[in-house]
């Protein structure tokens, strides 16, 4: 099943397939904190609102272009499988652009129309938020489970569909425990011990989940000697929302803790997750069907995108630090001078 | 008959059609703030400050309007038209993944600092950053044309097992109309963008807002138009020249010449009917289309009767054509008038700006039926002579595609409305602006600062 490696043809499939591995953790982490930021907006203050929004202000629309690139990396190094899979998520591709377009309009929108209006975009800023957040999560829970068509499969997916908002939820809140003070920053403190629970639910279903549809990732994670090395991923999953928790609870008795452990520890859980599902499909890029080799484009295509790829995404991610080391620090109230 | 072909052919046009709009204005829009600014930086003068702060508004706004729609336009490539990645996924693999790895992080990272950067960052960086995102977007309109141009206008590939593969990526990118599309569709925003500004100049003149700094920019935006707007319609002429080439069977839809002809008319007007093969109501202009066609009276123009089975549809691009040729003659008509009248008089009358700011959004209307001209031409396929657009289309059941479509055609319809509706707010906010660079205390708080590192 898979060809010989030091062949171009070989190893260029996976050289993309890791592109859109960061692509994707790049967008779920960063998107996820400003769809999470969104997600919260409804729980606080009008003010409040106002330094959330500043918070991700500069970045979202950056954030977002992630998901181009790993819809893009998909569309590029994979035509075969693009179509396949999106075909499949048809209706949550739909529910999840109306969302991002909601999200991304009223961004602007509350800003610049009439006051009376804003409090309609801001709902629709939460709403675009969540339904986009909501959609991910039945296209990853419609996805691991190679679009399962049975009722336990779309019951799980809606599961996934509840936990990944909450996930988004978790990373937005460590952003404003990060770049807030004050009572909003004890308010973040609290919306993430809230969706920390909902989160290790949403993890634990789709590790139980996975193996219990295919037979072949279950023999994958528990046949011996895999398991031996496989075992620190829940070990470490479980330990990170320990500390996380932990670091939370001192928080919230005013006890001193340092700012960044919930955010950091948040992505570790992430990148782990995704990780862990990267594992179960590999090689397969749609489960059970078709492998990143069938899906792959001609290797000259490759060859031509692999260059480009080499040289701008080091610069991308150069001028993406600089970017947020401008913005370093506590949020100010945006304006634009 | 609904099926999913023409849904989901609707539904690709209309999210084209409002990506389109958004755009249109900020590519022109990004070097006219870079414009502002450096005029700014050279001569201190606080009009173009002013400038570059309000239109800076407008751009932000323009900006995520366009980003949200186009971000639909890379995932309906896989649910809509699996066919297309399929058959030439090679070639537009590669030109999409270009544009958005030189592009599209390119604006949007440094938009962030070009919008709130400013008293972070010094006036040089700032100034950068608003080079980099017109740049960007720029560059995006490059890849995205040349990927667009190559469908209308394939070479640098060969065809093995009905999939394409490139043999020269020069050939592909600079395609036979590729120059043309391109040129043509940059202008199409700089004119676009040349109009709005004149346009809410003039409300925010009538307004009897900053009215000095309005008459600089609306005195820029005339002197802009009287160039701008014959070479555009030069452009299109070679753009039209160019299609005769490469797809005679565009033109002659266009033109509405059924039957090929020696000493072709020119169709001012008319209904076309595709069942009869003829045009009812004609009013023309004997020999004329020769003329500008093949310049002699006498030429042959192939009509549409050489391509049987490969005819687009006659009757929107014939009248798509005539919208956007009328609304450049309209666009010519009021520069001209602007621009004699700004000689002749220290300030215009009010009659002609409230045309200009009715004109506001008049390039739109332009490109959007330029692009139905261009697109619709291609048909029956998606890429010409290689890939129809009916082998292309997705499975997904109907009534799925009707539903998105709804959704889509409600939402946008609702954020034109919104946008445009905004634009006139903003522009009727008579809010003093503040200075560049003006220096304010930093509001972080301190004790939360000692805690941790960030």
């Amino acid at each position: 099943m898979i060809p010989n490696l030091t062949e171009a043809s070989g190893w260029l499939p996976v050289f993309f397939l890791f592109a859109m591995g960061i692509a994707m953790v790049a967008y779920v982490v960063l998107d996820g904190y400003d769809l999470g930021v969104g997600i919260l907006l409804n729980q606080a203050s009008d003010q409040e609102k106002d330094v959330m929004i500043s918070s991700i202000g500069p970045f979202w629309d950056a954030n977002e272009t992630w998901l181009v690139l790993g819809v893009g990396v998909l569309l590029i190094a994979f035509p075969m499988a693009h179509g396949i899979i999106l075909t499949q998520l048809y209706l949550p591709v739909g529910t999840m652009l109306a969302g991002l377009i909601l999200r991304g309009v009223s961004f602007d929108f509350r800003a610049k129309a009439h006051l009376r209006q804003k409090s309609v975009w801001n709902f629709l800023f939460f709403f675009g938020s969540f339904l986009t957040a909501a959609s991910q999560g039945v296209m990853v829970g419609r996805e691991v489970i190679g679009f399962d068509s049975g009722y336990l499969g779309w019951i799980f997916a809606f599961i996934v569909a509840l936990c990944l908002p909450a996930g988004y939820a978790l990373l937005g809140a460590s952003w404003l425990i990060m770049k807030t003070s004050g009572e909003l920053q004890s308010k973040a403190v609290i919306w993430a011990r809230k969706s920390l629970l909902l989160t290790a639910l949403g993890v634990g279903i789709i590790s139980i989940a996975t193996p219990f549809f295919s037979p072949e990732i279950a023999a994958k994670w528990f046949s011996f000697p895999n398991i031996f090395f496989l075992f620190p991923f829940p070990l470490l999953t479980l330990l990170c929302f320990i500390v996380i928790d932990h670091t939370l609870l001192k928080m919230r008795n005013g006890k001193e803790a340092k700012i960044w452990v919930p955010f950091g520890l948040s992505v570790a859980i992430f990148v782990l997750a995704f990780l862990g599902i990267a594992y179960s499909m590999f090689p397969y890029i749609v489960v059970g069907q078709m492998t990143i080799w069938q899906a792959a484009s001609a290797t000259e295509s490759l060859w031509v995108i692999f260059w480009g790829a080499v040289i701008v995404l080091p610069t991308i991610i150069g001028y993406t630090i600089y970017s947020y080391k401008i913005f370093w620090g506590k949020t100010e109230p945006l304006s634009y001078y | 008959m609904i099926d999913a072909l023409i849904l989901s052919r609707i539904q690709f046009a209309s999210n084209m059609t409002f990506h389109i709009l958004f755009p249109t204005i900020s590519i022109g829009m990004g070097w006219a703030l870079f414009y502002f600014k450096i005029r700014f930086n050279k001569t201190g003068d606080s009009t173009w400050n002013e400038a570059y702060q309000f239109w800076v508004k407008i751009f932000a706004l323009t900006f995520a309007l366009g980003v949200v729609s186009g971000i639909t336009m890379s995932f309906q490539f896989g649910t809509n038209w699996p066919g297309y990645m399929q058959t030439v996924g090679n070639i537009a693999g590669p030109l999409l993944g270009y544009e958005v790895l030189s592009a599209f992080f390119l604006e949007a990272t440094f938009l962030g600092i070009m919008l709130f950067g400013a008293k972070r960052v010094s006036q040089r960086a700032h100034t950068v950053a608003t080079f980099l995102v017109a740049f960007g977007t720029s560059l995006s309109a490059f890849w995205i044309i040349a990927l667009d141009s190559w469908m209308q206008t394939p070479q640098g590939f060969v065809m093995i097992n009905g999939q394409a593969h490139a043999t020269s990526w020069l050939q592909i990118v600079f395609n036979p109309s590729m120059p043309y599309r391109l040129s043509h569709m940059m202008t199409a925003s700089f004119l676009t963008v040349t109009f709005l500004i004149a346009g809410l100049s003039a409300y925010r003149y009538l307004k009897g807002i900053n009215q000095a700094g309005n008459r600089v920019l609306l005195k820029l935006a005339m002197t802009v138009a009287i160039f701008l707007t014959p070479f555009q319609i030069m452009l299109g002429d070679l753009h039209g020249l160019n299609t005769l080439e490469y797809q005679p069977a565009k033109v002659a839809a266009m033109e509405g010449i059924w039957e090929t002809t020696k000493g072709a008319a020119a169709v001012l007007f008319a209904v076309p009917d595709e069942s009869l093969k003829t045009n009812h109501y004609e009013i023309a202009i004997p020999k004329l289309a020769s003329f500008y066609l093949t310049h002699s009276f006498s030429g042959e123009v192939q009509g549409l009767d050489a391509f049987p089975g490969k005819t687009p549809p006659v009757r929107p691009l014939f009248f798509a054509f005539r919208i956007m040729v009328g609304m450049g003659m309209l666009m010519l008509l009021v520069a001209a008038v602007g621009f004699w009248l700004s000689r002749k008089q220290k300030a215009l009358p009010r009659w002609f700006l409230k045309t200009l700011t009715v004109m506001s959004f008049s390039g739109w209307v332009g490109v959007v039926s330029g692009w139905y001209v261009t697109e619709i031409g291609r048909q029956p396929y998606l890429v010409s002579g290689i890939l129809k657009t009916a082998d292309a289309v997705t499975k997904v059941p109907t009534n799925m595609i009707l539903g998105t479509l709804v959704m889509y055609l409600a939402l946008y319809l609702g954020l034109i409305c919104s946008y445009i509706w905004v634009v006139f707010y903003i522009a009727r906010q008579t809010t003093p602006i503040k200075v560049l660079n003006e220096s304010k205390p930093r509001l972080a708080d301190d004790a939360v600062r000692t805690q941790g590192t960030i």
